[in-house]
Order: structure tokens, then sequence, then C-alpha cells
């Protein structure tokens, strides 16, 4: 057994310090992102923010986690325990689950020995991986409302199992395009294909499908202006009405788990993971050379932590209707027109840059729904005016 | 009704045409984060840092009650029940004494408050025993801040309402503000010193 131990040593001690800086990092990364996401929100409000724990208020999540930690565990009475106490875990154990595939720093694709900065090197079904673990959390969000006996939390777990079944398909649509130009769903392998130049970004040949990826990634993280099942407007908190202290934090983290993978995917598939131009692959490089290449990495990641933050106070949130129209009218279509146009690409063998004309879909789409709203606006005024001359209704 | 009455009587809006951008959502989103955005980086928060910059109090502020002292440091009350009668909330309880006729310092009073209690987590901060108090002996203070970690220590006595009259009224918010009363002799006092140019040393006793 030792001797089996000490043979898998070099193979194991990587994964392990991997898997011991997600565990490390994560649940610290989601308490200062609830301190980023409050001070972003303050300044967008005209406000300071938390600013009394410490310098420029930094304590002020350490303090937050204390208190929450120290909190009175309450069970209400009307639950059903057993589901009620593995919804927040489940939650959270799918959520960072999904992380064990995506590289959080620069990958070579040759996978020499040593320590790696991903969990799991070189898994072949990486994104179907990622996708297939990631909507698993809609089960903790399902039981959890479901264990919680109470109508706001059945209404929000409701509403988060349509908004899931809804958005998977266009998110899973939306990397099809890239899947297929790589030939691979091996995450370091599509940003190996990325990292040749500038303009080998993902994002220059699939803006229509980077739109579709954040707006149903969005969806899937439950946040504004897609955070229907929690609202607390409309449903109390949603799935999270019951619970309190350390099980709500669980819930807590696993959102904001959610999104990091999703501005980490954003990242990794769109925008070139740790390329940047001038700066030399991983693949044999020094150590200067990795940390650069993470620094890279983690300042993309941040960017579009920082647009997903400002975003929830740029938007209203959407209706129930709205929400379901805008993926299944909208982004479902543009998927499969976006997937088509690939297809058409890779067959003939033209460049892939002239897939950047799919940007004009939208615009198409945009112009195709205005002018039937238009339509039905105009029939319906006519309509009215020709009901008025008969005098058929009356409208005192 | 006639005809053309009733097409006036009833105006229809027209719904607004929509158009490409609108349907688009992308510029309604790009604006939203501008605005956002140009929030977040003017730097000029609305925050007032409240314990390190007190807010500025208006003069007619009601806030914690003070019992007025007057020119010989006495309490200027006379006990005559006007604001216990008045307070809506019943937070007021005085129980007035004969003043001590032989003592000189008492001559001019017949009664004065042997106590007087004010709840002030009863308290409504109306205003009304000030209106009722004939001697301008009660008022209210801006003294906004008021705290305890006890029931009983915010039920304010005769010492502890005139040492709020020793604290606020030479703050310079809280003057004593009206002098209407001529009621006792006590007013009388006041309205005479009032008159009178001040003698030097002249103030309250503390």
């Amino acid at each position: 057994m030792i001797q089996l131990l000490k043979d898998a040593w070099p193979i194991l001690w990587p994964i392990l310090a991997a898997i011991a800086i997600i565990l490390a990092v994560v649940p610290f990364l989601g308490l200062y992102m609830t301190f980023i996401e409050r001070k972003i929100a303050a300044y967008v409000q005209d406000r300071v923010g938390p600013n009394r724990v410490g310098p420029f208020g930094l304590f002020q999540a350490v303090a937050d986690g204390i208190k929450i930690f120290l909190k009175e565990q309450i069970i209400p009475d009307h639950v059903y325990t057993v589901l009620y106490f593995i919804a927040p875990t489940f939650s959270l154990m799918t959520a960072m689950f999904a992380l064990v595939v995506m590289p959080f720093g620069p990958v070579a694709t040759d996978y020499k020995e040593g320590f790696r900065f991903i969990v799991a090197p070189g898994i072949d079904i990486g994104i179907l991986m990622m996708v297939a673990i990631s909507s698993l959390s809609a089960y903790g969000i399902i039981v959890g409302g479901w264990a919680s006996n109470n109508k706001y939390s059945v209404y929000g777990a409701i509403r988060s199992c349509a908004q899931f079944i809804s958005y998977e398909i266009p998110l899973g649509l939306s990397l099809l395009g890239v899947i297929a130009i790589t030939g691979s769903l091996n995450i370091e392998k599509i940003v190996a294909v990325q990292s040749a130049s500038l303009l080998d970004w993902n994002v220059f040949w699939q803006p229509l499908a980077l739109l579709v990826f954040f707006t149903s990634a969005l969806a899937e993280t439950n946040r504004l202006p897609f955070d229907l099942p929690e609202c607390e407007q409309e449903l109390v908190g949603g799935f999270h009405t019951e619970y309190s202290g350390i099980k709500f934090v669980l819930f807590f983290l696993a959102e904001y788990t959610h999104i990091v993978t999703v501005s980490f995917l954003t990242v990794l598939l769109f925008f070139g993971g740790w390329h940047f131009p001038g700066l030399p692959g991983p693949s044999g490089a020094s150590l200067v050379v990795l940390l650069l290449g993470l620094g890279v990495l983690l300042i993309k990641v941040s960017l579009v932590v920082g647009l997903i933050m400002l975003l929830r106070w740029a938007l209203p949130r959407f209706r129930f209707d709205q929400l379901m129209g805008l993926a299944w009218k909208g982004l479902i279509p543009l998927a499969l027109a976006n997937l088509v146009g690939v297809a058409v690409v890779l067959t003939l063998g033209l460049p892939k840059h002239l897939l950047l004309i799919t940007a004009a879909l939208p615009v198409a789409a945009a112009y195709y729904s205005a002018a039937k709203f238009n339509q039905t606006v105009s029939t319906e005024s006519s309509l009215r005016a020709a009901l008025a001359r008969k005098q058929a209704v009356s409208y005192e | 009704m006639s005809e053309t009455k009733k097409k006036k009587s009833v105006k229809w809006g027209e719904e607004p045409k929509l158009s490409v951008l609108d349907a688009l959502y992308l510029p309604a989103i790009a604006s939203g984060l501008a605005t956002a955005m140009r929030h977040a980086v003017s730097g000029k928060p609305m925050t007032r840092q409240y314990p390190e910059v007190e807010p500025e109090i208006p003069p007619n502020y009601r806030g914690v009650h003070r019992l007025n002292r007057d020119e010989e440091g006495r309490v200027k009350c006379v006990a005559c029940y006007m604001c216990q009668t008045a307070c809506p909330a019943n937070c007021i309880e005085i129980i007035a004494a004969p003043a001590p006729k032989d003592d000189p310092h008492w001559k001019d009073r017949d009664k004065f408050p042997a106590t007087f209690t004010i709840d002030e987590l009863r308290c409504i901060y109306c205003g009304m025993c000030e209106e009722a108090c004939p001697v301008d002996a009660i008022e209210l203070t801006s003294v906004y801040d008021l705290t305890g970690m006890t029931r009983q220590e915010m039920i304010f006595d005769k010492e502890k309402l005139l040492s709020v009259f020793d604290q606020t009224v030479d703050s310079g918010n809280d003057p004593v503000r009206t002098n209407r009363g001529i009621l006792g002799p006590a007013s009388e006092a006041s309205q005479k010193a009032k008159d009178a140019p001040p003698p030097p040393g002249r103030g309250r006793r503390g």
C-alpha cells in the first residue's frame, strides 16, 4: 500500500496541490467577491460602501464570515430535514466539482510531470464535463426549494428549473462552434489553438457565440438580470428563504463559485485564456513566463467578473416570460444559425474569420422583431379605429 | 352625448414605434453600463461619514428634553403639572413639593418639583410639554443620539434633565428658546433679568 502510494506520488502530488489551492482559494475568493460586489454597488450608487473594518474596509469580508459562521443554526419545524441539509452541500459540491477540469493558470498541452495549474490535466471531455456538472447545480436549488416546504422557495426552485432547462441549450450550442473548429473538448487545447495570435482569439470569429454564451452563462449563475429564482421583491429570498447561517453561506459560495467558473470559461474559450501577444506559450516555459501567463489570465477573469457585477446595476430584471422568450425565440435560433455558419465554413474550407458575418445575425433578428412589434401595434390601433367608427364598442 | 363630443373626450395615445436598436437590447445595455460606470468613477459619494462628520441639526429639532435653570441655578419648573397633563404618551411624572419657605433661596416660590422623571423610551418627542409649559422650564434640545444599555438608564430624573441643560445651553445650537411666559415668579424674574443690563458674573449656577 505504502509502496503503491510512493510510486503514485509523482503523479499524485501535483493533483493534491492543485486541489488544495482550489479548496483554499475559492471560499476566500467567495468572501472577497461579496466585499468587491458591495464596493462596486456602492460606487455605482454614489455611496462609499464598507469602510469601517480595517483599512478601506478590507476586513469586512472576514468579519462577515466570522459573524455568519457563528450564527445560530436554525432548522425550521416544517422542513424535510435530510434534504434540507443535503441541498446546500450539494450545491457547493457541484460548483466546486466543475473546477476540476478548469485550468486556472497556463497549462501546456504536453502535460509534463510536476505542478500544473489544473487538477485533472488532459481531460478530453473538458467542456462537456464542465457543462454537465455545472448544470447539476440546479438540483441543489430545486432540492433546497422543495425541502424548505415553503411556497416561495418552491416557486424559486421551479423558476430555477425552467431557467436551467432553457439556458442549457443555447449554452451548449454556442460552445459547439468553438469545439468544432478546435476539434477537441479539451480546454487546454482550445486555448492552445487560440494562442497563435491575437486574431485567433475565438471572440474575433465567434462574436455571436460569445454573446449567446455569456447571456446564458449569466442566466446559469442566477445573477441579475436573470436572478428570478431568488428575486427578493417577488419571492422573499427564493429557494434560500428558509436558510440561514452556514447553510446559507454554502448556497452563496456556490453562486459565487459559479460566477468564477463562468468568468474563467468566458476567458478560456473566447478571449485566449493565458495568451497575450508577445508572451511565449506555457510549453517548456520558465517560471516567470508561467506566472506572467497566470497574471494575464487572472486579469482577464477579473475584468469579466467586474463586468458581471456592473451588469447587475445596469439592467432591470427580466419578467419570466421575457426570460423564456429570450432563450427560446432569441438565443437558440441565433446559436443554431451560428453553428450552421461554422459547419459551412468548415466544410468548404473557407477562412474562419468569415464567420464575423454572424455578428449581423442579431441585428437581423432585432430588425425582424421590431418590424413584427410595430406591425402588431399598428394593427391594433387600426382595429381599434375601425371598431370605433362602427361604434361597435364604446371606450367611454 | 353627441358624436363629436365623444370623439374629443377620448384621446388615444399611440405606442411608440420600436427601432432596430431598441429590439437589439445591446445599445440599451451599453448605455446602462455607461451610466453605472460614470457613477462608479465619478468619485463623489453622497455618504456622510456619520460619527466623524455630524449632521447639521435644525434649531427646531425635537431631541432629548432638558429642564432649564433660572438665573439662580434653581430648576425653573414650578411643578404645575401642565406638561404631564399635555403629554400624549404619559411619559412625564412629577411629584410636587412646597418650596421651603424659610430658605431665602426659595422665598419667591410656592412649589417646586421634588421629582421630575421623563421616560425617554416612552416619549414620542412631540414637543407638547414644551408648548404647555407656562414658565419655559422644559425644552427639547437638539441632542439626537441618545442611547442606553438598559431601560432603567433611559428614565431621566430631575438631576439628569438639569445636567442635559448644563451640557446643551452653551453649545450654541440650543439657546433657551422662548421667553414668552409671564406666569410664575420664576418667569418674572427671568423677564426682569432680561430687561435689566446683565450684572457682572451673571449666569446660571453650576
